[in-house]
């Protein structure tokens, strides 16, 4: 068996339906003018031009998933007593993405530290994981607000990929990275690659330059604690934020959810959705108290989270793949990778009084957000 | 040059205020992005072009006890209008800084006609015209066919209200019957049309709130909802039904109430056009009680009131 493969530009259409024939194919597809990752079918038009809006997340880890279903009755016996009946599914059918960027395939990474790689792994997580093949397209390009290359990843970086493709002339150069991978090349219609390896390793490697490095100078981000903990800067640096999602939930990293009941008379079904830490209500106790109760604490949070926790708790590894959507996807155009810059030391200038932009009591600052 | 005198505009109220809203520019060469001034040597940093396309207003309540200067476009000015309507600033708190505006850019659609390329460079000629640069290379667009949807139907290209006003008023030369125009030819659809429309647009809808967020008008805080357990009308299920019921419920709360800037459309992610619902229902107000929100301070949502004779609504006679 051949080693790489390679599909004729033309046939690409084909051979994502024969994909289809015993998996639901994830790809990005253009609606309108935004990409989406959804299932590909006859009827979607396929963009590989730029990277999706969304990340592909969602195929691994859904915006709303049933965890289980649950139904109270009653005992016949004795109608004081109820028992309650509760149902689970794991079983997840087979899934590609297709089309993922390396950044996107580099933050399930992220995400299998926690879900898979510990004393109690996330069934319902594992078990889409273990069923999804990744098949990720080089970028030829950065697109606005991208820094993978400051974060540990690159236009054709291979952590999290199963598969590697990388677009040329007249088609798309598939290479295997995983055993999982490998099953991508007796799919029909391709053709052995072997005479295009020389020109894909090449167009590989020329776009890493075009890539912003927002922290050139100090390889990776070395975050200074001492501002990394003093209120004012957040306060400065955050004043702008809306404090909606739409950074959280276009992170290919954010894994943050949320359990809520769904109970109808007996029947019931208990749900996770995705939570993200720049909703006034991440993290609200029952009480009423929440311990991030301002919009700085919670942006304080998602960087945290990113460059410091989960670096620490992690190897080191830095949460953050630098896709740059939500730098290129907020409203007010909020860009991570600035204050990250800014975090790294003393370079940021502090002077004067404490900016005052949004006040320090919780009162005033929760009235908008 | 507006940036200039809009310069010393800020520096001449520097003093009176906590903190001055503006704007500079942001990540790349097609982004401005909001400021929040609060050291003189900031004031530098101010920009003024057609990438200056946020409502600074929709900051002013969260502000509410402080001073705050914020530049306002002629559309931004009719938050304010309707934020005094509605008792949410405080007006003696705020010094508007009015700018007449020829039309802002929107960013989706200058990326749709450079293919998504990042921007290089961009200038703004004297006439509209926009030089932008790419790696791919030069384009000339005219900023009428990149403006938002707004923009082409303005109405009020001077703002409403404001302390100090920057530039020469500007009077608006399009058709007061432009502006519901698309509304109009949207409603000739069927149905059946309209409804997979939106449920092909709502499909897309990820729930990040950022339509709710951005809108200077939406003020349920930290109770929307789209998230409350109590009252509890919308589960946290990423289907159809309950981002339709989320769109629906943030519309209706805005009848006679949305003054129309477009901060939900262009805030949203995934490319929904939001506004189109909120435009309908102010058609629909505009019809039933010839009311346009966001004109007249002293005036009130038609919806806070009540009267009983409209004079607009035929009622049944008894």
């Amino acid at each position: 068996m051949a080693d790489t493969g390679f599909v004729q530009k033309e046939k690409l259409n084909d051979f994502l339906n024969e994909l289809s024939k015993d998996a639901v194919v994830y790809a990005p597809c253009l609606e309108g003018d935004t990409v989406i990752f959804k299932a590909f079918d006859s009827g979607t038009t396929l963009c590989l031009d730029r990277p999706a809006n969304n990340p592909p997340k969602l195929v691994v880890f859904p915006q709303s998933e049933t965890l289980f279903s649950f139904k109270y009755k009653k005992d016949a016996e004795d109608p004081r007593k109820m028992s309650v009946e509760l149902e689970a599914n794991t079983d997840f059918p087979r899934a590609i993405i297709f089309g993922a960027r390396p950044c996107d395939a580099k933050g399930f990474r992220i995400y299998d530290s926690v879900y898979i790689d510990t004393n109690t792994p996330d069934p319902y997580y594992k078990g889409r994981r273990e069923k999804t093949m990744i098949a990720t397209l080089c970028c030829s390009a950065p697109s606005p607000g991208c820094f993978c290359v400051a974060v540990g990843g690159g236009p054709a970086h291979r952590e999290g990929s199963d598969v590697l493709i990388t677009q040329l002339e007249k088609g798309y150069f598939i290479e295997p990275v995983t055993e999982k991978g490998r099953a991508i090349l007796n799919v029909p219609r391709i053709e052995d690659g072997e005479q295009y390896a020389e020109e894909a390793h090449k167009r590989q490697l020329e776009s890493h330059d075009l890539v912003r490095n927002p922290f050139a100078e100090d390889g990776q981000p070395k975050i200074s604690r001492a501002l990394f903990d003093l209120d004012e800067f957040w306060e400065h640096v955050v004043s702008k934020c809306l404090s909606c999602g739409a950074c959280t939930y276009l992170c290919p990293t954010c894994y943050c959810f949320n359990i809520t009941d769904e109970q109808a008379l007996n029947n019931g079904e208990r749900i996770r959705s995705w939570d993200g830490c720049m909703f006034s209500h991440f993290t609200l106790e029952g009480s009423g108290h929440n311990p991030r109760p301002t919009k700085f604490k919670r942006f304080k949070n998602r960087v945290g989270h990113k460059f410091l926790y989960y670096p620490e708790k992690y190897n080191g590894v830095i949460a953050c793949c630098g896709c740059g959507r939500c730098i290129r996807h907020c409203p007010v155009s909020v860009d991570i990778s600035e204050i990250v810059s800014y975090l790294r030391g003393p370079r940021f200038e502090f002077t004067n009084e404490p900016p005052e932009s949004m006040g320090t009591d919780t009162n005033s600052q929760e009235q908008k957000q | 040059m507006i940036s200039q005198r809009l310069r010393e505009a800020i520096a001449g109220v520097f003093s009176e205020v906590d903190v001055a809203l503006a704007y500079q520019q942001g990540f790349d060469k097609l982004h401005a992005t909001p400021c929040f001034m609060t050291m003189p040597e900031e004031i530098n940093k101010l920009i003024w072009n057609p990438l200056c396309v946020h409502n600074l207003t929709s900051y002013l309540p969260s502000l509410k006890k402080k001073k705050v200067a914020v530049v306002v476009k002629g559309c931004d000015s009719r938050t304010i209008v309707q934020f005094m309507q509605e008792g949410l600033i405080n007006r003696e708190n705020v010094v508007i800084i009015g700018i007449p505006c020829n039309g802002v850019i929107s960013v989706n659609k200058v990326l749709h006609e450079t293919n998504h390329e990042p921007i290089e460079d961009i200038t703004f000629g004297e006439n509209g015209e926009i030089t932008v640069k790419t790696l791919k290379g030069e384009k000339t667009l005219l900023l009428s066919d990149v403006c938002p949807d707004k923009c082409k139907t303005c109405q009020y290209p001077t703002p409403i209200v404001y302390d100090r006003l920057v530039g020469d008023p500007i009077t608006s030369d399009k058709s007061p019957d432009s502006v519901y125009a698309d509304i109009k030819e949207f409603e000739n659809k069927t149905l059946e049309e309209r409804l997979q429309y939106w449920e092909q647009e709502f499909d897309r809808c990820i729930r990040c709130y950022a339509c709710r967020n951005a809108c200077p008008m939406c003020i349920c805080q930290d109770s929307c909802i789209a998230e409350t357990r109590d009252p509890h009308w919308i589960s946290q299920r990423a289907t159809l039904s309950e981002k339709f019921m989320f769109h629906m419920i943030h519309a209706l709360h805005l009848a006679g109430r949305c003054v129309e800037c477009g901060e939900c459309e262009r805030a949203c992610p995934m490319g929904i056009p939001v506004n189109k619902l909120k435009r309908k229902i102010n058609l629909d107000m505009k019809e039933l009680f010839g009311y346009e929100p966001g004109i007249d301070p002293e005036d009130k949502p038609p919806l806070y009131t009540f009267k009983v004779d409209e004079v607009t609504i035929k009622e049944h006679k008894i």
